[in-house]
């Protein structure tokens, strides 16, 4: 691997000043955040508005500078190097096409900055409609494309540059659904073709789950957790994450003792179950224990073998189609969301239980929880 | 990258440019700060000191400063000497009080004929089609913004003597002698109200339209039929931009000098007309000034009331 | 009263539905507003109207009819004054459109786009020409020639149309650099463009609409003034608006009409022109005052 990575955020931390310079009211919008971004790969940064994501995007592409640390592309350090002069280019939410120029010469105006000659661009920006399966749409203007298409320009426009990294600015947000499920996949392929690294800035967590090499997980200006879809969902570090993305049960309990890499945890006084860990506790500490919901299994018995088991009586059902939420009470304080999948046409669950009966156990593989330490 | 092209020294400047984006500011509001203090705030300045000066007997303005003096008490004295409140003194003179009477009486009436012209005008472009709306508001603000001196004119034409209405009605054997339609206040402020009545139909317009009609169709479920929840729930709540409108015909009446000198007699004197008088015909600058300014703070009134109550809403 | 149901909210519909109801006094007022609303443009209009038939007359004398005629416009080409005032006017009109259109762009960007320590006291400097009448403006203008020892002459009247037509330009220009969507500007930054080529490739020709319709308006303000120029013109430099004046008091004659209608019309097609191109730039209509 190369030591340089393609963009490497160090310690970066930005402060916008307050109305009027009102002291005390300033905002820090990023927080001595630290990202270390690969040649080629598609990262995101994934989190609730206002958690820092777009500044921090703004600032690889030069639109902001940061109030301490430094942001370093291909081993280069930025400073205070403006836009036009970094080899970043950026799709925009809101896609800004210039509205007063053709397809052909919106897509063209970087190479124009550049002073490329003229075959070259004109071969160029074909090359580029072609890309986004977008050709012969060149005399035409912006306000005559739809959403999607307009889009596709935008990338168009970014990708003809061939820069270093391209930027993505929550572009898919104004699209509609189905039309979003299908962006997301080109986008996809599309970096898998070009090899370009992407960085993607967006809020929806299915969108970064389904398109990422990796994921950012970030939260009012810190990053919380970075690792691939699946180490972001599988093995969350933190209560924020486990609940930003997907759905989660949260058990809060105690530690009660400790057997190598199993914890027992003693839930709402009278509940312990079992969970992994890999550093030592003492005991009497309070922890959180994550398990989600498609984890959980309602039994007519306790299973057997490695699993938590405990009576619980189902208080709600729901049936969405492909799988049936339940609501399992298993104390006075205690609820879980159960999601079963729906394997046969009936909901299998209700073979057994409907609402309000019992005894039905919920159960989970011991391996299926996460402790959570904050 | 972008390429140097440019030659050395240029590039400096350019870049101090960029740099300092104070200095680009300063760039863009130097030529417009520069006009604007020196042909409009010193004028002022000029127009509020010289209004507390004397007239000469040539009709030059009695002003004389010597700064290498300006330190000897005795010379302050008679630097002082020179300022007082003579000018705004003679306004109590019933003569001239009169003229501010009969501005003010002028502008008031125009100001309420504007209103009852203008609000139910506002109220029905209000009630057209939402397509139509900008069409028809435009058919009333480009006749507006067009030569005010000529309009006016037009009237003379109207309204004199032997002008179109009363041909017309003599001719008709309506009147056997013409109505004294010119020459006089009335005149003036017909023509006044025909000059600004545009501008109080704009706020109005806005107001209405901004008007959330449910409430009106409440107040009607509640018994109040057209006139009452006109005047219950309508109008009060589109009273903002009536009094946005009447400011905004009141203040230009106020200062009228056009109408009254075309339309108006010998006896129609309205302040804008003493101030030209002043000026041009007695070159008393001095007092001129005086009433200039005492108009202009007449308007900067109007315009707070304007700003304070107004615009608030609109 | 009846029982309004399901309504939709939707603001416009309900307020001509109002006008519909059927009760007698319902309709007297709904006909009293009708009329009202076309009444006032008949009353807008008139005016110019009879100016525009009677500059056809064929007879001397201006209010009775004599049939259609050129007469007075052929005339009007031969008035050596009117022409030197019409020549005048636009030599004035021409030279203070440019320089206030300049200034007053080159404002409006500072003032829509940046902070300065007294910004707020400017921004009301910028506005007093605009709300100041014009007999004060005129007469501090002139104190302030004779003062300084200035002639008056055609540059101080251009001086004088500049330092008001500074805030009409500033204004419709501003008006559109309001909505201006920036993000255009970053992107174009982001492709290359340094401040200056964003400048000159985005914001100047988005920025155009408003620039032009600010210059025409400008140049209409300018062609049309009277009580300014009336108070800051020197002998020999008499402009449009000045002549019509004076005619007018020396008695009233027919050409009057002539230039008189040749004025409105332009004016008025100026105008047109001006709000044309801000709504064809995608601005709205801009409403001053």
């Amino acid at each position: 691997m190369e030591d340089s990575f393609a963009v490497e955020v160090c310690d970066v931390t930005k402060v916008f000043p307050g109305p009027a310079g009102r002291p005390g009211s300033e905002v820090t919008a990023v927080d001595h955040v630290t990202l270390q971004i690969r040649d080629g790969e598609f990262f995101s940064m994934l989190g609730p508005s206002g958690c820092g994501k777009t500044t921090t995007l703004r600032m690889i592409a030069g639109f902001e500078h940061p109030t301490e640390g430094e942001i370093y592309i291909h081993g280069r350090p930025m400073g205070l190097t403006p836009p036009y002069q970094r080899n970043t280019n950026m799709v925009f939410q809101n896609y800004a096409l210039f509205p007063h120029m053709t397809i052909a010469r919106n897509i063209a105006f970087g190479l124009e900055m550049k002073k490329v000659p003229r075959g070259e661009i004109e071969r160029r920006v074909q090359e580029a409609l072609e890309m986004v399966r977008l050709a012969g749409y060149g005399p035409r203007r912006p306000n005559q494309l739809s959403g999607g298409q307009q889009q596709r320009i935008a990338l168009a426009r970014a990708l003809v540059n061939r820069p270093e990294v391209l930027l993505l600015d929550e572009p898919l947000g104004a699209l509609d659904l189905k039309l979003r499920k299908e962006m997301q996949l080109e986008l996809k392929t599309l970096q898998k073709e070009v090899g370009i690294t992407f960085v993607y800035v967006t809020h929806d967590q299915e969108e970064a789950l389904t398109m990422s090499d990796r994921i950012a997980v970030m939260h009012q200006g810190k990053v919380l957790q970075v690792g691939t879809p699946t180490e972001i969902y599988e093995r969350p570090n933190c209560r924020f994450v486990a609940d930003f993305i997907g759905e989660t049960n949260f058990l809060d309990g105690i530690v009660r003792e400790q057997d190598g890499d199993r914890v027992t945890v003693v839930v709402d006084e009278a509940l312990p179950l079992m969970v992994q860990t890999d550093r030592p506790l003492e005991r009497g500490r309070q922890v959180t224990v994550a398990v989600r919901p498609e984890k959980i299994r309602l039994l007519p018995q306790p299973a057997r073998g490695e699993h938590n088991s405990f009576p619980c009586r189902v208080e709600q059902m729901v049936y969405v189609g492909t799988d049936t939420r339940f609501r399992v009470r298993l104390s006075d304080r205690v609820v879980l969301s159960v999601r079963e999948q729906n394997v046969v046409s009936a909901p299998s669950a209700t073979a057994y239980y409907s609402e309000g009966s019992g005894p039905v156990y919920a159960a989970w593989l011991i391996e299926a929880g996460r402790l959570l330490l904050d | 990258m972008t390429a140097a092209t440019a030659t050395p020294k240029k590039r400096t400047l350019l870049d101090a440019i960029r740099r300092w984006p104070g200095l680009q500011t300063l760039v863009l509001i130097s030529p417009s700060l520069f006009w604007l203090t020196l042909f409009f705030a010193l004028p002022l300045l000029i127009v509020f000191v010289c209004s507390f000066l004397k007239r000469g007997p040539y009709g030059q303005i009695l002003w004389e400063l010597d700064f290498t003096r300006l330190f000897d008490p005795l010379y302050l004295k008679v630097f002082v000497r020179q300022f007082s409140l003579n000018n705004y003194a003679r306004f109590f003179d019933p003569l001239y009080l009169k003229i501010f009477v009969r501005s003010f009486k002028i502008a008031g009436i125009t100001t309420l004929l504007c209103f009852l012209l203008g609000y139910p005008m506002a109220y029905w472009i209000a009630t057209r089609p939402a397509r139509w709306r900008n069409t028809l508001l435009l058919l009333i603000m480009i006749p507006f913004w067009t030569n005010f001196l000529v309009r006016t004119y037009a009237w003379i034409l109207i309204l004199r003597d032997t002008g179109l209405i009363n041909n017309l009605l003599l001719s008709l054997g309506l009147i056997h002698h013409p109505l004294p339609l010119f020459g006089n206040d009335l005149a003036i402020v017909i023509g006044l109200v025909y000059g600004w009545f545009p501008d109080m139909v704009l706020p109005c317009y806005a107001a209405i339209e901004r008007l959330d009609f449910s409430l009106v169709e409440a107040a009607q479920d509640l018994y109040a039929n057209e006139v009452r929840s006109f005047w219950r729930v309508i109008f009060p709540l589109t009273l903002p931009g009536v009094i946005a409108g009447s400011m905004l015909v009141f203040i230009p009446s106020l200062g009228a000098y056009v109408t009254p000198d075309l339309l108006g007699g010998a006896k129609s004197v309205m302040i804008g007309n003493v101030i030209q008088s002043q000026f041009l015909t007695v070159r008393d600058y001095p007092f001129g000034s005086a009433f200039s300014f005492v108009l202009m703070a007449l308007m900067l009134l109007a315009t707070l009331i304007y700003f304070r109550t107004a615009r608030r809403t609109l | 009263m009846e029982a309004n149901a399901s309504t939709p909210v939707a603001r416009t519909l309900p307020l001509s539905r109002v006008a519909r109801r059927g009760s007698r006094l319902g309709q007297m007022i709904r006909a009293g507003i009708t009329l009202s609303g076309l009444w006032g443009y008949l009353f807008l209009y008139a005016p110019i109207i009879v100016l525009v038939v009677f500059s056809f007359n064929a007879s001397r004398f201006v209010t009775a009819w004599g049939g259609v005629s050129l007469r007075w416009y052929r005339e009007l080409f031969k008035d050596a004054a009117m022409m030197a005032a019409l020549k005048n006017s636009l030599i004035v009109a021409v030279v203070s459109t440019a320089i206030s259109t300049l200034f007053g762009t080159m404002v409006s960007l500072a003032m829509e786009r940046r902070q300065f320590p007294g910004k707020l006291a400017f921004d009301a400097l910028l506005y007093l020409p605009i709300i100041i009448p014009d007999i004060a403006m005129a007469v501090m203008l002139l104190l302030f020639f004779v003062m300084v020892h200035i002639d008056l002459s055609l540059v101080t009247i251009i001086i004088s149309h500049v330092a008001f037509n500074i805030s009409f330009v500033s204004v419709v220009v501003r008006a559109r650099l309001v909505g201006f969507d920036r993000s255009l500007e970053e992107a174009a930054q982001d492709l290359g463009a340094n401040e200056l080529q964003t400048f000159w490739y985005v914001t100047l020709p988005l920025l155009m609409p408003g620039i032009l319709g600010g210059a025409l308006l400008a140049f209409t303000l300018s062609l049309d003034d009277f009580v300014i120029t009336f108070f800051t013109a020197g002998v020999g430099s008499t402009t449009l608006p000045l002549r019509i004046y004076s005619m007018v008091k020396l008695g009233i004659t027919p050409e009057i009409n002539a230039i008189s209608t040749l004025l409105v019309l332009a004016s008025m097609t100026l105008l047109l022109l001006s709000l044309l191109i801000q709504r064809r730039g995608g601005g709205s209509v801009v409403e001053i005052g």
